[in-house]
Order: structure tokens, then C-alpha cells, then sequence
């Protein structure tokens, strides 16, 4: 905890988890599609279904998906950026079992017809996790440099991943790593200490059994 | 030189000691947290002071509407009084007062705001030390110097308390507000570490057992109210200190009673608008004006 947990962040209201983590969920959904989207269908559970046209809630997601930050003044008018950009938007209360009261599931499309789908919850002053991936558990913040790799389920991978951040001399502070079956896709979630450059995901990006490695810097 | 955040005894023992301002030996500290440099660091208060600065700026000029359409216009309502010099309370006070709404109608209306230390409370800092900064002529240093002493006073609420209404209920953001602003406005009027102390007791005092019970779950009825409360509050605490009035209980422990109160509080009054202002009959019609639904039963 720093003076600036106290005084800050700096956001758009009205409420930190309702607008500033919404934003964010929405930012990580549209940087794991890595090209502009051009349909969202954002299903929204508990308390974010409840109020989520008082809290602008809608907005913020849209707004991040866009990619925007929790601090930008057009998060106010992202609805009609998103039209303008050729982003078709549905918003829809749904009810997801065992999920936080703050949590949107977003399913994005992309202009070649490429998909993913990202669940992820507010928990509270504007911090994130986001929960799934394509369906699949992960388990990250962005509160510190996360490398998003979606790979094959085969041997070997985890091993070259972490042996080319070791030689960099990073270090990992959390892993985790999750599949839909053996030998289908997985989805490593690494949280590293320090930085993650782009250059370094390009590199684990061409990488032998690497469907796409994606950089994410939230703070 | 060590400065911890564990009590707000700490906090104070360590300013007598070195004998300076306590904002001094936060941003010094803060500097090797953070490892950076203590300019750099101010520099980014400095930011998050011109984000007040410009939200107190556009937050009471005319025209100003929340997201739901619920609310705005107060903070201009209480500007215009002034201007018309039909204000009884004075400058300073009423001033303070437009401010804190300022601020508040702005997040509620989704404009940029900085959460002091959160946006449903976004108000009382901002409003308390800008006040001191145009009413007492102040420097713009010293000011944003003040947010570090506010900061230090709400990190040892966060650690011994908390400072979410969902888990404290209004006390906890309002009432921590209405703290961190007193001891940054004992700080500007050349007060001594010991009124510092007394100013955040009394300032929480005041609020305790405050609930969190907005209307339709948004953070506008009755906050954007409390906001204008909580910075009076923050006078009332510092002008008292300021005169030597002391606290007869100590900071920390009323920092406890707080938390204690906040854990008492049923889940209705805690930030989930089931209990309080948000069931009355017209809380309730408010919210089927903007959801269409029935609250009773979503």
C-alpha cells in the first residue's frame, strides 16, 4: 500500500469497482483479441446486471474494450466511439454460478471472425481478476507484468517458456496453467516481477507449439 | 529515520522527533517504498491535485447531470448563492461546501475525479485543502505536501479499519475522508502533530456508526450530501484541534471503535441498497424509475 491507494486512482466515477474495474476487465478482453473488435456480446452477473446503467457500467466496458484507460473522459460517450468504430455492442444480464457479484463475461469478435471470451470479476477500489479464458480457469490481476501464453498441451513448452524468462534473468512471481483436455489447449497465466517487453513476447510468440503469447501491463 | 503506518501514534511520534512536517517524512518515505525519487513522487500528488483542481473547476458551473439523470446542479446552486452574497455561512465555509459537491456531482456524472480515498467520498479532500489553498492564500506546494500527512492518515485506517463502505459502511469513507482532510488542513494552519492526532479523532468521532444506504445502490443519494457534511466535519475536527481542544479519546483507539461499529452494522446498511434511505418508499420508487424493476425483487 502507497499514498497513492489512498489519494487515487485517478478515474472516471461514479464508483471504483462499478467503472474503474469495468474499464479494465474491458481493456484486458479487447488486448487478449489483439485487434480491434467489431462485436461484443458482454453478459453481465450479480451486481454489475443490477446497476450497471446507473454506474455506467456499460460504458466502462465498452470504453475498455476499446481501449481505453479507467482515467478517460470519453468513457462517457464510448457507445457511441464504439458505433462510430464499427463495434456492435449487446448487453446482457445473465446469472453465472459461483461467479463475484461484480462480474461481466465478454465474448469478442473480431473483424476476420476470430473469438475469445473472457470472464473477469471487480473486486473492489479498481482492481481485477480476471477468472477465465476462453472458458478455461485462469487466475490473474495485472497488478503486476502478465504474459498471457495460449499454447498446445504437449511437452516441453512450460519448460522452453520459463527457461527463455530465466535466461533473461526474470523471475516468476506466480504461474498457473490451465487446459481444456489433455493434449488440447492450455493457457498459461505467468506473473513476473519487473517488466515484460513486447520484444519478449514476439520472441515466445514463435516459439515451437505457441498459438499466441500476449503482453499485459494493467498498472 | 523509520515512519510506519501502524497507528497514528506512530505517525506522530516520529514528526515530534524529527521535528517536521509530518507530509515531509511520508514523501521521503514514500520515495524509498517506491523507489523512486521524492520529486517524482511529487510530482504525481501534483497531478492528482490539478485532477481535483479542474473537477472542483467544472463541477460547479451550470449544467452538470448524472449518468441515471438523477442528480446535479447543487454544487452550482450553492455557487450562485455566493455570488449573490445570499450565503450565511461565508466564503470559506459555503465555499468548501460548493466544492465538496462539486467534486462528487462530477463522479457522478462521469467525469475524472481522484479517489480520496474512494470516488464515493471524492468530495471532502479535495474541497477542504483547495478551500485552504484560495481562502488563506496558501502555495500550491504546501498544499499538494498536505495530500501526503491525508495519505499517511488513511493508510493506518485501511491497515486497523477499513475504507470501503461495503465493509465499514459510511464511516469508513466518509468519515475517513473527513479525517484525512482534518489532519491536512491541522497540517496547513501550521498546526502541531498532537492537533493532527486530536483532529482525526474528532473528525472520525463524528462520523461513527455513519451508514452506507444509497438509493438504488448508486453513488449519489445520499453521497454526493455527505460529501458536503464530511468537509464540514473536517473543519469542525481541525478548527477545534487548532484551538487546543483535545480528543479525549486517542486517534487509534477511535480508529478501533470504528472498525468495531463497522463489523456491527448489518449487510442492509453496507453498501448493498437494501436498508436505510434506499428502502424507504421513495428509494424505492427511485429505483423502479431507473432499473424498471421491482428492488424486492431482483
Amino acid at each position: 500500500m502507497n499514498v497513492f491507494d489512498i489519494v487515487g486512482p485517478v478515474m472516471i466515477g461514479p464508483s471504483s469497482s462499478h467503472t474503474a474495474g469495468a474499464v479494465r476487465i474491458g481493456y484486458v478482453a479487447g488486448l487478449l483479441l489483439g485487434k480491434p473488435a467489431v462485436k461484443a456480446e458482454i453478459h453481465l452477473h450479480g451486481s454489475f446486471a443490477k446497476t450497471y446503467k446507473g454506474h455506467g457500467t456499460d460504458k466502462a466496458l465498452i470504453a475498455g474494450i476499446l481501449g481505453m484507460q479507467p482515467d478517460d473522459e470519453r468513457i462517457r460517450t464510448s457507445p457511441q466511439l464504439a458505433a462510430k468504430t464499427g463495434l456492435a455492442v449487446t448487453i446482457i444480464p445473465v446469472f453465472i454460478k459461483d461467479a463475484h457479484p461484480n462480474t461481466a463475461r465478454i465474448l469478442l469478435t473480431g473483424k476476420d471472425g476470430e473469438q475469445i471470451e473472457v470472464q473477469g470479476s471487480s473486486i473492489g477500489g479498481g482492481n481485477i481478476v480476471i477468472n477465465q479464458i476462453n472458458g478455461l480457469e485462469v487466475e490473474f490481476t495485472g497488478q503486476s507484468d502478465t504474459l498471457i501464453v495460449l499454447h498446445r498441451d504437449t511437452s516441453g513448452v512450460i519448460a522452453a517458456v520459463s527457461h527463455y524468462l530465466g535466461e533473461l534473468g526474470i523471475n516468476i512471481s506466480n504461474f498457473r496453467l490451465s487446459r481444456s483436455e489433455k493434449g488440447g489447449i492450455a493457457i498459461m497465466t505467468i506473473e513476473v516481477d519487473g517488466k515484460v517487453e513486447t520484444l519478449m513476447n514476439e520472441h515466445i510468440s514463435g516459439m515451437p507449439n505457441i498459438l499466441r503469447s500476449i503482453a499485459l501491463r494493467l498498472h | 529515520m523509520e515512519l510506519h503506518y501502524d497507528t497514528i501514534e506512530q505517525l506522530l511520534e516520529t514528526a515530534r522527533q524529527e521535528g517536521c512536517r509530518l507530509s515531509h517524512l511520508v514523501l521521503q518515505q514514500q520515495a524509498i517504498e517506491m523507489e523512486c525519487s521524492p520529486e517524482s513522487i511529487f510530482e504525481r500528488m501534483e497531478y492528482q491535485y490539478d485532477v481535483m483542481t479542474t473537477a472542483v473547476q467544472k463541477g460547479i458551473q451550470p449544467g452538470v447531470r448524472s449518468n441515471s439523470g438523477l442528480t446535479g446542479g447543487d454544487a452550482h446552486r450553492l455557487t450562485k448563492q455566493i455570488d449573490e452574497q445570499k450565503h450565511l455561512c461565508g466564503t470559506f465555509f459555503t465555499g468548501a461546501l460548493a466544492r465538496a459537491m462539486a467534486v462528487a456531482e462530477i463522479n457522478a456524472a462521469m467525469g475524472c475525479i481522484v479517489a480520496a480515498p474512494t470516488a464515493g467520498s471524492c468530495g471532502i479532500l479535495p474541497a477542504a485543502v483547495i478551500t485552504m489553498q484560495e481562502e488563506k492564500n496558501l502555495s500550491k506546494k504546501d498544499c499538494i505536501m498536505s495530500l501526503f500527512t491525508a495519505s499517511a492518515v488513511g493508510m493506518v485506517i485501511a491497515k486497523n479499519a477499513c475504507l470501503s463502505g461495503a465493509q465499514g459502511g459510511c464511516q469508513a469513507e466518509c468519515g475517513s475522508a473527513g479525517a484525512m482532510a482534518a489532519a491536512a488542513v491541522v497540517e496547513l494552519a501550521g498546526g502541531t502533530p498532537d492537533m493532527i492526532g486530536h483532529a482525526v479523532a474528532i473528525a472520525i468521532k463524528n462520523t461513527l456508526g455513519l451508514v452506507c444506504d444509497p438509493v438504488a445502490g448508486l453513488v449519489e443519494i445520499p453521497c454526493i450530501k455527505r460529501n458536503a457534511s464530511g468537509v464540514s466535519n473536517a473543519f469542525v475536527a481541525a478548527e477545534l484541534a487548532l484551538s487546543g481542544i483535545e480528543s479525549a479519546i486517542p486517534a487509534d483507539e477511535v480508529i478501533a471503535a470504528m472498525k468495531n461499529i463497522g463489523d456491527s452494522i448489518p449487510a442492509s446498511l453496507k453498501e448493498t441498497g437494501e436498508g436505510g434511505l434506499a428502502a424507504t418508499p421513495t428509494g424505492q420508487r427511485i429505483f423502479r424509475q431507473i432499473f424498471g424493476t421491482d428492488p424486492l425483487q431482483t
